[in-house]
């Protein structure tokens, strides 16, 4: 028995330790946002302030970044998502024989370092665009080709978000929708599609937010524009302000906010399901006893 | 130009292979009951996947790495003079990573920096599978489902802020006026600041610390899925705890382990904020290396040599690992 309480003590521990490893660089970060003094310190804790909130704001570069951070993640995922769905439609009806190998090149940008698929967007679009006055005058900037280089990758991330829920689709609702005289397009406007959507509202998420924080491709994709994520990289090299403390703590707020509320919303959305199941298994009952 | 061109040639050379591969298996095994593509999603859709693939896949993927290993093997040159009659196909670019083109010395500091890059990532990865494998263990074998799932919201949430910030954010603990020497110089255990970024530590933690996630759900996932009951018939049959980790839980969930060390090795192998915030000022990173010569020197010729070298060990790394642990790729990406 105490054998047992030592050893769950033993995993309690364990587990502090590594949030607290998690977690302890953030709380201290946290913490300094709110202290006065101009290098970023947690202690002593001299007087409270917001002041670095307001600095923040005023930021002009960082709020620059911040936009085309939204613009760059919006075009990724309008490019993405509908080639995820598209590469995992492909998948499922692949021949089983070439399946092997277009599973290795689909899958394959996730596994190549940032810093080559940004290297390797530069490299060729910047030829390629150049081919026309017009494309290079047009196309050839650090959001086209941050959206292009973000994208190679990302979409393999939707690819498997997408195949995930696919491989669980019931080839019977199809059928059925065919006998009743459906076409193919409709089968997919009408079935496979509502069928998708929690997984493409998911992969849209994830595009969204890993085209917003990605540094290593983005740095190189970007040319001559800045995103937040890059400016921030340009501050911390040149020094420490508690200013980008206060970014993180309203980053870190934002998440928790957004993941309290992911929560309840699927807590939500069981209850439903669990609901609707009971009352389907009440009237099938009732209908065997009518 | 030639060379170049011949690149975009590559990919269509193998995807007519492929047509008349597949247009000669169906003509000589008709199956009646296999529709083909544009029967089963309509023209204008089955247009729309195929435009939309084929578009990532050559001019995402295929094509700009194609052309990146093109670049590689040609002379820097102004761009008047690209396309010209000086722009051939050399391996200097490669012969730099050994020997220093200007000096024809020994390139000691690029090959130490690779070979560095290399070992540290080695050793990140290993320490760690040693930090995540316990809470992978516990979240998937022993804790509660509410548990669990409170464990995985605190997990996610660090990695909502961006690489930057954490790596900000463990400078300003490690720094030499940081919490860290506050703490060891109030209880009198050091007299001056340690200088953690100088020694990089400050480097090794960063890396740990930003992949930690990258570990702890594939190996979650793995060791899930192991019945319960195989770990206390093991435990039945009289074996100690270590055993039982490694003759049971440990082989089943190698396609996790795997995974895990295969994605936290490439990352950290081709990370660039940890170096750049966390590493000392005498520590040259394989990526800061290539990042220099792209924004510095303006060499991307070069650079793209370095990248590639860089490349080319990571699918060497990802070779081994699958060979090691018998497990085939497509098990290990999931």
């Amino acid at each position: 028995m105490s054998a047992r309480f030592v050893f769950k003590a033993m995993i309690g521990f364990y587990i502090a330790l590594f949030f607290l490893y998690l977690f302890g660089p953030l709380m201290v970060m946290a913490v300094t946002a709110f202290n006065t003094p101009n290098y970023p310190q947690a202690y002593p804790f001299e007087a409270f302030t917001l002041d670095w909130f307001v600095k923040l704001w005023n930021h002009r570069s960082m709020m620059a970044g911040l936009r085309n951070s939204v613009i760059i993640g919006i075009g990724v995922v309008l490019l993405s998502v509908p080639v995820g769905l598209a590469a995992a439609i492909i998948m499922g009806q692949i021949s089983s024989r070439a399946r092997g190998l277009y599973y290795l090149v689909t899958v394959s940008p996730v596994l190549t370092p940032g810093v080559i698929i940004g290297i390797s967007t530069v490299i060729f679009w910047k030829d390629a665009l150049s081919l026309t006055d017009v494309t290079r005058a047009t196309f050839y900037n650090g959001t086209m080709l941050s959206i292009f280089g973000q994208s190679s990758f990302i979409s393999a991330y939707c690819l498997l978000i997408i195949m995930a829920r696919l491989q669980r689709f019931d080839r019977t609702q199809e059928e059925a929708a065919l006998d009743l005289g459906a076409s193919y397009p409709q089968v997919f406007w009408h079935i496979l599609l509502p069928f998708l959507r929690p997984a493409l509202i998911s992969a849209s998420v994830i595009a969204f937010l890993s085209s917003f924080e990605n540094y290593n491709t983005t740095t190189f994709a970007i040319l001559a524009d800045k995103t937040l994520v890059t400016v921030l990289a340009g501050e911390v090299r040149q020094g420490t302000t508690p200013a980008l403390s206060a970014l993180a703590v309203v980053i870190i707020s934002i998440s928790i906010f957004g993941a309290v509320l992911y929560e309840v919303l699927k807590r939500r959305e069981e209850n439903k399901t669990t609901r609707t199941m009971r009352n389907a298994k009440e009237a099938e009952r009732n209908e065997t006893y009518a | 130009m030639s060379s170049r061109l011949f690149v975009i040639l590559i990919p269509l050379i193998v995807i007519a292979i492929f047509a008349i591969l597949s247009w000669r298996d169906t003509r000589n095994n008709p199956d009646p009951t296999r529709k083909g593509f544009f029967d089963r999603n309509g023209t204008v859709l089955g247009l729309v996947f195929i435009a939309l693939v084929g578009f990532w896949m050559l001019f995402l993927v295929v094509l700009p790495y194609l052309y990146m290993v093109v670049e590689s093997f040609h002379p820097k040159l102004s761009p008047s003079k690209r396309g010209g009659p000086d722009d051939v196909l050399t391996l200097m670019q490669y012969k730099s990573f050994f020997i220093e083109p200007l000096s024809g010395d020994m390139n000691t500091i690029h090959m130490w920096a690779f070979g560095y890059t290399i070992v540290i990532s080695l050793i990140v990865t290993a320490l760690n599978f040693a930090i995540c494998y316990p809470l992978a263990y516990y979240m998937a074998q022993t804790g509660t489902a509410r548990k669990v799932r409170l464990l995985m919201l605190a997990l996610i949430i660090p990695y909502w802020v961006n690489e930057i910030l954490r790596a900000f954010s463990l400078r300003l603990l490690l720094a030499s006026k940081g919490l860290i020497n506050q703490m060891l110089m109030g209880v009198g255990l050091t007299d001056a600041p340690i200088d953690f970024l100088g020694n990089n530590v400050g480097l090794f933690v960063g890396l740990s610390y930003a992949y930690l996630l990258i570990m702890v759900f594939p190996l979650y996932n793995a060791i899930e899925s192991l019945d319960r009951n195989q770990i206390e018939a093991a435990h039945d049959l009289g074996a100690p705890w270590w055993k039982i980790h490694r003759d049971v839980v440990i082989p089943y969930a190698k396609p996790g382990i795997a995974s895990g060390c295969t994605m936290v090795f490439m990352l950290s192998a081709g990370s660039l904020a940890a170096p750049q915030f966390l590493g000392g000022p005498n520590t040259l990173w394989f990526t800061s290396v290539v990042y220099d010569f792209f924004f510095q020197s303006f060499n991307w010729p070069r650079g793209a040599a370095y990248a590639f070298v860089l490349l080319s060990a990571c699918i060497a790394f990802v070779m081994i690992v699958l060979r090691l642990f018998k497990v085939s790729l497509g098990e290990t990406i999931k």
